[in-house]
């Protein structure tokens, strides 16, 4: 067998893999997630309504948002977010430990996960219980007195440059 | 346990656990081939390669379309086509496949018709291809209903109206069939289910089984000659490939397979791209409406030289000439009944019946298309018809006339 | 060699014929031939109807009175819109009658005797001006439709010919639009405006009352829903079916059906309550190129993909001749 034989078979063998490699990208990028999927990722909240100590549960990209107006008594944190002169407490509403919903204690300011017993004061913090973490905040950008979920305005850069949230 | 020594290289080690120096050489490099073939000895590697593209398109048409009537057509038409990434390449490769995999099919039935390669021994690869050939038609009619437009649900309203048996008027069956009085929903679920489940693993069954009918009679050749294997492959493999009468599989048979099915990919790529109407027809996109039928309907190309034999007779007469011209390709290995193993050119009257039949059907084909209206048309139809059955009760006869040679 | 060159011939012989008979010569023998007259309208095709019809009349001895006169009307019609075509048109005159029309044709218009009457903003540069003359004059005979009124001034759009009386008007009013509703406009308006009254297109998400806007509230979503279901009720009523949904209308029809349908759709499907829609070339092409961007979304990528895959296996298949040639050496 001459080593010219072989040269043809493996240039053969190169030149479809490069086809496959073409065919493999189209696969991946049939499984991406559809347009339609990405562009409902946006999820505008009107905060202008809001009633102080009375949790709203929105929904974002599948997932429960907790948002919460402050009353003045309320301890102020950096985690607040701010829109015009209130304070709200913005989070993804799933537990830090494995992923349930707590539920709202308006009379206590806290947040109790019924899965394990986690308990999450009215800024997110973890105070009780195997939660490893605070609440997260979704990315969120300020607009007059909308809050615009999906998108990293420069208050949400901040508290990630702060390490308040990942 | 058997004694394993330490291996020196993967493959030692693979081959003594699996034995795959065996299995290359079994399947491979000594699967011995006749030299003497043509470019139509490639069409089985054909048909295995678009029915690998049929799977593959497939499995991504699936993450995303939805077998029910609400959502059916939309999921096809408008996520597949313009929210998935390259959903619409997976369309067309699959639509287009689904009709070129019927041309490949037909080609590859007629050489075997043209040699004589369903005799002596063949008999088994000539049924089992024959029953492959069935379970791609049940196949594609699945696959016609899945998008759920026009073509789709008239279609579906007329085939299992067959089965009404004519006057025996078997309605109750027809309702079994179609789980409803008309095709609906549970209609379109189970032959969503026998599209993707069901008939998908006869085919590989059926592939299995067909591969397994060549290995003992081995391919035909051009002239069907009777070939010493044993000395043949003897002779190659001390090293006289020029005498030897035989080639293996691989790589030598396969090399050439593979450039017969680049020459194929150009045509089925430029089909896809460029001319996909024939595969896609226009009337399946519109939504099925079961209160209006389209103003023309015709089954896909494939199925029209049935679907005419069936139009030009009374209702019974046209559904028994039907079955039988479904199944009648079957009794081909023993209707024919002369001994020789040859190509048509050297069998006299048998050329003649070759070439008749394929026209027949060719005819029959185009008229299965046209408007039964035509008064011209339809008795072409009827002539090419009649001729189909001439034919076959014709060939038993002319077979046994024929000089032995 | 040449044997299997041979063969190759005969089975692409046989390919291509069994393709010729099942495509194009299935197809020229199903669809009856419609000429395209190019978007211009003379009534040359109207007339030609009516005087088939008038044929076929006399030859039944049924109605022909009614026959004669609708193809004498037609070619008087028709004769009237060509001479006003040709008067100059003064648009400053123009605008008074112009303001009639606006009347109706207005941002936020309910539906009136049917549809909702579409907006004018391009009407000059999507219709033709025979066509918008024709339509002034008498809308149920501009449209092809007067087969569906016992008098073409009960067409929703029949009082026009009290408001805009004389030719001169007309020619002025027309060469109102053609100098000052003509801007360039996008494909989507091209719909909306020629189209939309009538068809919904849901893979754009637009309705007869336009494009459907996102409800945060199922509530309102299904009020929206109920207006439209209201909305098509009136088309239905009006056209006798509700017309079809466009969304891949592109794919389900061919290039010659959907233009000469548009021209004139009495050509394609005789007896149909669609009028004419009177676009000229450009407004045609500008629809159709909407009609492909929702229908066909897939068209630029076929397209930009399509000579880089074949290229592929052309190169392919060189490649494997070569290494075939390689491995069968010393084999003949």
């Amino acid at each position: 067998m001459s080593s010219r034989r072989d040269f043809m078979g493996y240039a053969l063998g190169g030149f479809t893999a490069v086809g496959g490699i073409a065919a493999l990208y189209a696969m991946k990028r049939s499984w991406d997630p559809l347009p339609s999927v990405k562009a409902a990722g946006f999820t505008t909240i009107d905060v202008s309504s809001a009633q102080p100590n009375v949790l709203n549960v929105e929904k974002w990209r599948g997932k429960p948002i907790f948002v919460l107006k402050k009353t003045a008594d309320m301890k102020a944190d950096d985690r607040d977010v701010i829109v015009g002169s209130d304070r709200f407490h913005v989070s993804i509403g799933l537990c830090t430990h494995l992923g349930c919903i707590p539920a709202y204690k308006p009379d206590d300011h806290k947040f109790l996960c019924a899965c394990h017993g986690g308990e999450f004061d009215a800024s997110g913090h973890e105070i009780f219980g195997p939660p490893p973490s605070p609440l997260e905040i979704p990315p969120f950008r300020v607009d007059g007195t909308t809050i615009v979920l999906g998108e990293a305005g420069p208050d949400f850069k901040k508290m990630l440059d702060a390490g308040l949230t990942v | 346990m058997a004694n394993f020594e330490k291996a020196n290289s993967f493959n030692q080690w693979m081959d003594q656990r699996l034995g795959v120096n065996t299995i290359k050489k079994v399947m491979q490099t000594e699967y011995w081939i006749p030299k003497n073939i043509n470019f139509l000895w490639a069409m089985g590697m054909i048909l295995a390669a678009t029915f690998g593209l049929l799977l593959i398109s497939g499995i991504f048409l699936l993450m995303y379309y939805k077998p029910d009537v609400n959502l059916a057509f939309d999921s096809v038409n408008y996520i597949i086509m313009s929210e998935v990434g390259y959903g619409w390449l997976w369309r067309h490769v699959h639509g287009v496949a689904a009709s070129v995999v019927f041309l490949v099919i037909y080609i590859h039935m007629f050489t075997g018709i043209y040699y004589g390669s369903y005799k002596k021994g063949r008999e088994l690869i000539w049924l089992s291809g024959m029953l492959l050939f069935v379970t791609f038609s049940a196949e594609a009619f699945s696959g016609y209903m899945l998008p759920w437009g026009q073509m789709s649900y008239w279609a579906g309203m007329v085939i299992t109206n067959l089965f009404s048996g004519g006057s025996l008027e078997a309605y109750g069956l027809v309702e079994w069939i179609r789980g409803d009085y008309v095709p609906g929903d549970a209609f379109l679920t189970r032959f969503f289910m026998l599209h993707v489940l069901l008939l998908p693993l006869a085919i590989i069954g059926l592939i299995v089984l067909h591969f397994g009918t060549l290995r003992l009679p081995h391919v035909n050749n051009q002239d069907g000659e009777e070939i010493d294997y044993e000395e043949a492959a003897e002779l190659y493999k001390s090293g006289n490939h020029k005498d030897s009468k035989v080639i293996p599989f691989s790589p030598v048979f396969l090399s050439k397979d593979i450039f017969v099915m680049g020459v194929y990919f150009i045509l089925f790529f430029y089909l896809v791209f460029y001319n996909f109407q024939f595969a896609m027809d226009p009337v399946n996109f519109d939504p099925a409406d079961g209160l209006k039928t389209p103003a023309h309907i015709y089954p896909e190309w494939y199925f029209l030289w049935s679907y005419e034999i069936l139009r030009p007779f009374s209702k019974d007469l046209g559904l028994v000439a039907f079955g039988i011209a479904q199944v009648i390709f079957f009794a081909l290995p023993f209707l024919d009944r002369s001994p020789n193993v040859a190509p048509a050119s050297k069998r006299g009257l048998f050329h003649i019946w070759f070439w008749l039949m394929l026209l027949d059907i060719l005819v029959l084909t185009f008229m299965g298309k046209l408007p039964p209206t035509d008064a011209l048309f339809a008795n072409i139809g009827l002539v090419a018809a009649l001729t189909f059955f001439a034919l076959w009760i014709a060939l038993p006869i002319i077979t046994k006339l024929e000089k032995k040679l | 060699m040449n044997k299997e060159l041979k063969i190759f011939g005969v089975v692409t012989f046989f390919t291509l014929f069994l393709y010729w008979g099942v495509e194009p010569f299935a197809h020229s023998q199903m669809h009856k031939h419609v000429e395209s007259h190019g978007f211009t309208y003379d009534g040359t095709a109207d007339i030609k109807e009516a005087e088939a019809k008038l044929a076929a009349a006399k030859e039944s001895g049924n109605k022909v009175e009614k026959a004669e006169a609708t193809a004498k009307a037609k070619k008087e019609f028709w004769a009237n819109v060509v001479k006003i075509s040709k008067l100059k048109g003064d648009p400053v005159a123009g605008e008074a009658g112009f303001a009639m029309c606006a009347g109706c044709h207005m941002d936020g218009a309910m539906n009136m005797g049917g549809v909702i009457p579409p907006s004018l903003n391009h009407a000059g540069s999507l219709y033709d001006k025979n066509y918008l003359i024709a339509l002034i004059k008498n809308p149920a005979m501009a449209g092809n439709v007067d087969h569906k009124y016992k008098d073409t001034s009960m067409h929703p759009m029949g009082s026009v010919s009290s408001m805009i009386t004389t030719d001169q008007d007309v020619a002025n009013v027309v060469a109102y639009l053609k100098a000052n509703k003509a801007g360039e406009l996008t494909t989507k308006e091209a719909f909306t405006e020629a189209c939309e009254r009538c068809h919904a297109m849901r893979y754009a998400k637009t309705t007869q009352l336009g494009d459907t806007p996102k409800f945060k509230y199922k509530k309102d979503e299904l009020k929206h829903q109920v207006k439209i279901l209201e909305e098509q009720d009136l088309v239905k009523a009006y056209m006798g079916k509700l017309p079809p949904d466009l969304s891949i209308i592109i794919r389900a029809r061919s290039e010659h059906f959907l233009e000469t349908f548009v021209e004139n759709p009495q050509s394609q499907l005789a007896g149909t309550s669609m009028p004419r829609v009177g676009l000229s070339h450009e407004g045609y092409e500008k629809v159709k190129e909407y009609l492909t961007e929702i229908g066909d979304p897939s068209k630029p990528a076929r397209e930009a993909i399509g000579p880089w895959v074949i290229l592929f296996f052309i190169i392919f298949t060189g490649l494997a001749f070569l290494w075939k040639k390689e491995k069968w050496n010393g084999h003949h």
